[in-house]
C-alpha cells in the first residue's frame, strides 16, 4: 500500500514542473498583455480566450442550442482522424510489400525520402478541387498524404534494420521469409512505426487546418480561425487555436497509449 | 568417415571477396572429423578462422572450395532438417519476448503445438535453473542468465548437434566457470555434440575432449590436442596437475601458431 502510494507521490511530483512551467507562461502571458496595453488584435488576454471558450462550452452543453467551434472541432478532428488511419495504414501496408523485395524498396526509398521533404501541404487547393471544397476527403486526402511518407519509410527502416545476429538465428532454424516477417521483422519494426505515428499525429492535425484554410465547410477549425479572424475577433480565433492544440495533444497521447499496450517489453523511462 | 563421425570436413577452403584487392583467405585446407558425443573446442589467436569454421558447419556461409558434411548431409541439409542448435556470443534474445516466448521461438517456427511449447520451454528453464524466470523479459536478466536462456533455446528442439561461438566471452571469470560446470552437465545430460569456439585456453581444456588449435592468415588447423581427463570434471579438475599441464601444451602451440 504504501509502496502504491509512494508511487503516485513520485509520479505527481514528476509533472509538477510541466505544470509550474505552463501556470507561470499564461500568468505571465496575462499580466504583459495588461502590463503593456497591447491591442486584442496582436494579442488577446488568455482570460479572454478562456471566456469564448466557456461560453462555447455552455452553448454545447445547452440542449437547445449548438456551439459552432465544438461543431468545426468535430469536422476537423474527423479529417484529421480519416488522413492519419488511411495515410498511415496505406504508409505500413505499401512498406511491407516493398521490404519482402529489396531490390523494390531500395528502388522506392529515394522517392519516399524526396517526397518527404516536400511541402505536401501545397497540394491542398489540388485536392481541394479533386474532392470538393466541402467534401471532408479533400482534407483527408492532404492529411494522408502527409503522413503517409514517414509512415512508409520509417516502416521499411524497421523491417530492414534487423541486427545480424538475430536474422542468422532465424536461418539456423531454417525459417521461411514469412516467419521471419512475423516473428523476427514485424517486432523489430514496431518502436520505427510508433515513432513515425507520433509524428504522423501532429502532422495530421497540421495538414486537416492548413487544408480547410484553403476553404471547407463553415464548421471546421480551419475555416472558423480565418472567418473570426478576417473579422477582428480574435479571442474566438484563439480558442480555436487552442482547440486544435487540443486535438493533436489527445491523438498523441492515444499513440502514446497504444505503444504501451503494444510493446510491454518496452522499458518505462 | 565412418558412422560414428558428425562433422567431417575435407580440405576444405573459405575466401572472403574473391578476385578482389580486399581478398582475405579465411580458412586454408581444413581437415578435421567430430565423432558423435565430442566436446571440441576450436581455439586461436583472432583472425585464425574459428568462428568462420564453426559459421560453415552452420551452413551460415558457403565454402570456396572443399567438402564438409554435417550428419552425413550437406551442411545445406542438415540446417534444414534442423540439425544443429546455435548459440552466439551475445545471447541474441528478442527483446519483445519474455524468457519462456524466447525458448519456444525454435518450436514456433518448427511448428509445436502450444501445449507443447509450453512444457518443453518449462523442463528447459528447470535444466538452466531459471524456471521463475520464464515470464521475464531479457532486460531484467543478467548476462550470465541470457546466455543459459540462449542455450536452453538453443536446446529446446532437442538438436543432435550444438554449435556455440564464444558463448561465455562476455562474462567475467566467476560467472563463466560456473558457466562452464553448468555446460559440461547439460552435455552429459544430454549426449549432444559440441563444437565451441572460445579465446580461453583454460575454457577449453576444462570442457573439451579435444582442442583444435588453429593459426591465423591463413586460418589452419595448427594442432588437435586430445584432453583424456576423465568426466565429470570439476573444480578438483581445475586444480590438477594433469589440467594445468594440458593449458601448458596448449599455450605453447598457440604461441608457436601466433610467430609462425
Amino acid at each position: 500500500m504504501t509502496n502504491r502510494r509512494q508511487q503516485i507521490t513520485k509520479s505527481l511530483s514528476y509533472y509538477i514542473p510541466t505544470i509550474l512551467i505552463a501556470v507561470s507562461v499564461i500568468l505571465a502571458w496575462e499580466l504583459l498583455v495588461r502590463a503593456f496595453d497591447v491591442q486584442q488584435f496582436i494579442l488577446p488576454r488568455p482570460s479572454n480566450i478562456a471566456a469564448e471558450f466557456l461560453s462555447e462550452v455552455e452553448l454545447f452543453l445547452s440542449p437547445n442550442e449548438s456551439s459552432i467551434l465544438f461543431e468545426s472541432t468535430r469536422a476537423t478532428l474527423w479529417s484529421a482522424f480519416g488522413g492519419f488511419v488511411i495515410g498511415c495504414g496505406f504508409g505500413i501496408l505499401i512498406a511491407l510489400i516493398t521490404a519482402r523485395f529489396t531490390v523494390l524498396s531500395e528502388a522506392t526509398m529515394p522517392f519516399a525520402i524526396a517526397a518527404n521533404s516536400v511541402p505536401i501541404v501545397a497540394f491542398a487547393p489540388i485536392m481541394n478541387n479533386w474532392f470538393g471544397l466541402t467534401n471532408p476527403l479533400s482534407k483527408m486526402a492532404i492529411v494522408a498524404i502527409i503522413v503517409f511518407f514517414p509512415a512508409m519509410i520509417n516502416t521499411v527502416r524497421g523491417l530492414t534494420l534487423v541486427e545480424k545476429h538475430e536474422l542468422e538465428l532465424m536461418h539456423s532454424y531454417a525459417a521461411s521469409p514469412f516467419k521471419i516477417l512475423r516473428a523476427l521483422r514485424i517486432p523489430n519494426a514496431l518502436p520505427y512505426i510508433f515513432s513515425a505515428l507520433r509524428v504522423a499525429s501532429a502532422l495530421a492535425v497540421i495538414g486537416a487546418v492548413v487544408g480547410e484554410f484553403f476553404g471547407g465547410p463553415r464548421a471546421t477549425l480551419g475555416v472558423f480561425i480565418t472567418q473570426e479572424a478576417s473579422s477582428f475577433d480574435f479571442a474566438r480565433a484563439w480558442a480555436a487555436i487552442v482547440m486544435a492544440s487540443l486535438i493533436g495533444i489527445g491523438f498523441y497521447a492515444v499513440v502514446l497509449l497504444a505503444e504501451r499496450l503494444i510493446m510491454p517489453w518496452q522499458r518505462t523511462v | 568417415m565412418n558412422a560414428s563421425s558428425v562433422i567431417v570436413s575435407e580440405h576444405l577452403d573459405k575466401i572472403y571477396n574473391p578476385n578482389t584487392h580486399e581478398r582475405v583467405i579465411a580458412l586454408q585446407d581444413i581437415n578435421l572429423t567430430i565423432n558423435k558425443g565430442e566436446f571440441i573446442s576450436l581455439i586461436g589467436p583472432s583472425g585464425c578462422g574459428k568462428s568462420t569454421l564453426l559459421r560453415l558447419i552452420a551452413n551460415l556461409i558457403e565454402p570456396t572450395a572443399g567438402m564438409m558434411s554435417v550428419n552425413n548431409k550437406t551442411p545445406h541439409q542438415a540446417r534444414l532438417d534442423r540439425d544443429y542448435g546455435m548459440v552466439f556470443q551475445a545471447a541474441t534474445l528478442y527483446k519483445w519476448r519474455t524468457v519462456s516466448k524466447n525458448v519456444q521461438l525454435p518450436l514456433e517456427i518448427m511448428g509445436y503445438s502450444g501445449s507443447e511449447r509450453k512444457k518443453i520451454a518449462q523442463s528447459m528453464l528447470n535444466m538452466v535453473e531459471l524456471s521463475d524466470f520464464g515470464d521475464h523479459y531479457p532486460w531484467q536478466l543478467s548476462g550470465g542468465m541470457q546466455q543459459r536462456v540462449a542455450i536452453a533455446r538453443a536446446l529446446a528442439f532437442d538438436p543432435s548437434l550444438l554449435l556455440m561461438d564464444e558463448p561465455f566471452g562476455a562474462l567475467d571469470e566467476f560467472t563463466r566457470e560456473r558457466m562452464n560446470q553448468e555446460i559440461l552437465r547439460i552435455w552429459e545430460q544430454t549426449g549432444t555434440t559440441v563444437v565451441f569456439v572460445t579465446h580461453s585456453i583454460a575454457e577449453a581444456v576444462f570442457l573439451s575432449s579435444r582442442v583444435v588449435v588453429m593459426s591465423p592468415r591463413p586460418g589452419r588447423i595448427k594442432s588437435i590436442v586430445d584432453i583424456d581427463l576423465p568426466y565429470p570434471r570439476d573444480f578438483e579438475t581445475r586444480q590438477s596437475s594433469e589440467f594445468f599441464s594440458k593449458v601448458a601444451d596448449v599455450r605453447v602451440l598457440l604461441r608457436d601458431a601466433h610467430e609462425e
